[in-house]
């Protein structure tokens, strides 16, 4: 037959997808106005490392979050699973004299038990996420009064509250004579090593697309992206380095973050979530087993749990009832801000890292603004609901 | 010289840039049947709704003169209050309400403000009664009555909003031969009424049959209009203007492949009804294929070919599953559609929007996920290159007119997207592959190269099951085919035997068996 079906050619170069890059222009847009309202006070280098501290429970919540929100469902009950594992750790060391270590353990598989809990009734007997979550919510702060006798469990010992507050060493240059200013070496050489791999990443990918005749994007757009990335990043790091350095709360959410990156973007199991998500019907009948995912999304987000728990109670060196009150908001608003869709299939790590930023940068700003408090959930709910409607007009114009 | 009801004048739609509709021209005769014909993506659907009004008047040029005056809708109920209906593709119907409630959803009968129950239910029996469903109980849920009859209902509601112009989007694509041919003996019957109709169908011999003339589209221009009695109505001749060429064979020959072993049968092979354990669907089927053999389950819509064909895949329908299948002389234990997968066994799900594709995600995504595990991965870890290298092979292959594979699958045309499915498939390196209705809705120059695909298969020595409602695709691709008919395996044809009149004959004849 005559063939009028004309083979297109795959286009030499494509355009960098803009979306997540939009997200961190918004992120350093809302960082810019708080600047300007509160007169540079969030450009102190002790506030940009309160980003960091105030909030890395939120991103690793906002990360466990991300994989449900995946599945288009949420988990309502990690806001009391969070305050339980910390009263679970913080009545283990003040009551029973238990170790920090043993202790943390502890609060880990507490936490993990009550994913697989949720996650037993979800996948296996199909009952929905909303409400076997909303169950654990209730359940969960329950059982964390009852652990906790309605008391405040404290104070946590110094090697507990590390995890929160410590510092990796730093090697200061440019101090005075009393020790004040200067900037950590340590941090430049991590901003430094970032900015090379962002570059070689990119180099390599493009290489390899190359070597396979696979279209590349443009050049000039991979530069921008990265002046964009590095950018932000070095600034980040400078301050951290103008303070005390690193924090131990900053390398345990890039461990965190780091994995689940690696885990939706590079791997099967990864695929198979987003594919569940997208149409499950059709990802049962493409061998994927679905109750097995969703088991495992959701006894992930209690492991987690147990780590943002143990992260919150050691910030506060103690154990509260009220803890992580609300957090599941948090959550859940930062992988919307970070593009998630409602729906399910849709949505990425870094997204819900950058969504947490942004949430992260709007409670210091306002906090150094002097918003009271009732404001600020005002002005919370506010960004959720501009930046998802932006997010989703776009998306219909394109369409 | 009949009055014009509808002309539309040098219609131009454009979606960013691209012209969907360029120059448009077409008129409707009052008081006919109108088919308006063309491949997928010709732009038959964006025409429709334009004249219905789901793109509002502004949006795109030309004019839409109707009943002798211009119309400028503004939204779809401006064009229902001047009496065009439209009923699309998808039913439009709410599930769990009842029959009457349907009927006149967005229409309903009342007195200020309240619903008048009373005359909701006469006014919906009267409505039905003219849609031959005189005998049906309006207070049932509509999910309870079958597709064919949801159809019905659908006509029943446009009948409702006092339509003078009905237009039906491939109206009978979910139903079986007898329903289509109730429901066009309707649409002929409402035209004796006085009714205008444009109907949209894929379904050539249809619309020979309905049809009082025929406006061809493609490519977004209106390429002619067939008029019965003086131009020819044969499906040669409308596929010639459709496509832009003589189709002189719709069914490629497959030459140069050898029918060797067989690698796939079934055994006694007995599924129960996945809600009703005492209901048995299928009962004691034996199948066999043999290698670069390509074998047909021809039978009327539930006479059990997908249920038989999801029950063998993993056992992705039905309960009680008992029988035997083996693949290359081995018996295997196929409980998972990851042992089907492991088996080398595919099956391409006759709905490729619910069972086969994941519509957001891209082109990439879908051709891979079923064949990740095992050919793309190591420990777990996707091996990207690997697979953007053979996606676009694949891509180059089986023809997927795109630009990139990273495009969503959602925005492809139905062809394009079986063609993903059918991709996605062949990655997992099947031995056997079980193709369900694997032309539905997309059109003739999509089929024929999904037609060709299907013979490469056989010629490197797949063996394909292809289950088809449309008996002259069986006999245009099959070697043999298998009849099914009430769950059961009522006869088998091969080569020349293989004829519609066969098919039904054995068909009939098992109906016989079966009131004895």
């Amino acid at each position: 037959m005559e063939n009028s079906n004309v083979k297109t050619l795959a286009p030499k170069k494509v355009n960098v997808s803009l979306k997540q890059y939009g997200m961190v222009l918004a992120l350093i847009a809302v960082y810019l106005i708080f600047a300007a309202i509160t007169g540079g006070k969030n450009l102190a280098p002790m506030a940009v490392n309160n980003i960091i501290m105030q909030n890395g429970y939120v991103i690793i919540l906002a990360v466990g979050m991300l994989l449900c929100v995946l599945t288009g469902n949420v988990d309502l009950g990690i806001g009391s699973v969070v305050a339980t594992c910390g009263a679970v750790a913080g009545t283990l060391i003040v009551d029973y004299g238990v170790s920090s270590p043993v202790a943390m353990l502890s609060a880990l598989v507490v936490g993990a038990m009550f994913g697989a809990f949720a996650g037993f009734f979800v996948s296996k007997l199909e009952i929905p996420p909303f409400i076997v979550t909303l169950a654990t919510m209730l359940m969960g702060r329950g059982i964390c009064y009852v652990i906790l006798q309605a008391q405040t469990k404290g104070p946590l010992p110094a090697d507990y509250t590390w995890v929160s507050t410590g510092f990796l060493p730093t090697v200061k240059v440019g101090a005075d004579a009393a020790g004040k200013g200067g900037v950590d070496l340590i941090c430049l050489a991590v901003a430094a090593v970032i900015a090379v791999l962002v570059v070689l990443g990119d180099m390599r990918s493009v290489a390899q697309s190359k070597k396979n005749g696979l279209p590349v994007p443009y050049t000039w757009q991979i530069v921008l992206k990265d002046v964009l990335i590095i950018g932000v990043e070095s600034f980040f790091f400078y301050k951290l380095g103008c303070y005390n350095g690193i924090p131990i709360m900053l390398v345990l959410v890039a461990i965190v973050v780091a994995i689940y990156h690696f885990i939706t973007t590079q791997t099967v199991a990864g695929r198979q979530i987003y594919a569940m998500g997208g149409n499950a019907k059709a990802a049962r009948l493409s061998g994927i087993n679905t109750k097995k995912v969703f088991f495992w999304v959701y006894a992930n987000m209690g492991l987690l749990c147990g780590l943002a728990g143990i992260v919150l109670s050691a910030r506060n060196a103690s154990a509260t009832p009220k803890a992580g009150d609300g957090l599941e908001m948090d959550a859940i608003a930062s992988c919307y801000i970070g593009g998630a869709a409602t729906s399910g299939g849709v949505g990425t790590v870094v997204g819900a890292v950058v969504g947490a930023f942004i949430m992260g940068v709007l409670n210091i700003g306002m906090s150094l603004a002097g918003f009271d408090t009732n404001v600020q959930k005002i002005v919370k709910g506010a960004v959720l609901l501009g930046a998802v409607t932006v997010d989703l007009l776009s998306k219909r114009k394109k369409s | 010289m009949a009055e014009y009801i509808l002309e539309m004048n040098h219609i131009v739609k454009e979606f960013s840039g691209v012209r969907a509709l360029d120059d448009v021209n077409f008129k409707v005769k009052k008081g006919e049947i109108m088919a308006i014909c063309g491949e997928n993506g010709a732009g038959k659907s964006t025409l429709m709704n334009v004249l219905s009004g789901v793109y509002p008047h502004g949006t795109y040029s030309g004019d839409i003169v109707y009943k002798g005056e211009v119309c400028s809708f503004k939204s779809i109920r401006d064009s229902e209050k001047k009496g065009i209906v439209i009923i699309h593709q998808e039913l439009a119907l709410s599930p769990y309400l009842s029959v009457a409630e349907n009927i006149f959803l967005g229409n309903e009968r009342k007195k200020n403000g309240i619903i008048d129950w009373g005359e909701t239910q006469r006014e919906a029996h009267a409505l039905l009664q003219r849609v031959g469903m005189g005998g049906e109980n309006v207070n049932v849920p509509v999910n309870t009555l079958g597709v064919g009859k949801q159809q019905l209902i659908e006509i029943a509601k446009a009948l409702g909003k006092k339509a003078d112009l009905l237009i039906l989007d491939e109206p009978t694509a979910a139903l079986n031969d007898r329903e289509s041919k109730q429901l066009l003996d309707l649409i002929l019957q409402l035209k004796e009424q006085g009714m205008t109709c444009i109907i949209i169908s894929h379904k050539l011999n249809e619309i020979s049959y309905v049809a009082d003339s025929i406006t061809i589209i493609r490519d977004g221009h209106t390429i002619e209009t067939l008029q019965k009695g003086d131009d020819d109505f044969t499906e040669e001749r409308i596929i010639k203007g459709m496509v832009g060429r003589e189709l002189t064979n719709r069914y490629p020959k497959r030459e140069n492949c050898p029918i060797g072993d067989t690698i796939f049968e079934i055994k006694n092979w007995n599924v129960y009804h996945p809600d009703d354990s005492n209901r048995q669907m299928l009962k004691d089927i034996n199948i066999h294929v043999r290698a670069g053999e390509v074998v047909g389950l021809a039978g009327l819509m539930g006479a059990g070919r997908t249920e038989l064909a999801m029950s063998i895949f993993g056992h992705s329908y039905g309960q009680k599953i008992s029988g035997d299948v083996y693949i290359n002389g081995k018996k295997v234990k196929i409980n998972t559609v990851q042992d089907a997968i492991h088996q080398k066994l595919a099956y391409v799900s006759e709905d490729r929007k619910t069972y086969g594709l994941i519509l957001i995600d891209s082109i990439k995504f879908n051709m891979t996920i079923a064949a990740l595990r095992k050919f793309f991965s190591k420990k777990g870890v996707v091996d990207q290159q690997s697979e953007a290298v053979k996606v676009e092979e694949f891509r180059h292959l089986i023809n997927v007119k795109t630009n990139t594979v990273d495009q969503a699958v959602g925005s492809l045309s139905g062809g394009n997207q079986q063609k993903v499915v059918l991709a996605k498939w062949m990655l997992t390196q099947p031995d056997v592959l079980i193709l369900d209705e694997p032309t539905r809705g997309i059109d003739v120059g999509a089929k024929y190269e999904i037609y060709t695909v299907i013979n490469e298969l056989a010629r490197s020595g797949k063996a394909v099951i292809i289950i088809s409602s449309e008996m002259p695709e069986i006999i245009g691709t099959c070697d043999r085919t298998y009849v099914l008919n009430e769950g059961e395996i009522a006869g088998e044809l091969s080569g020349d035997e293989i004829t519609q009149e066969a098919i039904m004959g054995v068909i009939m004849a098992h109906n016989r068996k079966g009131e004895l």
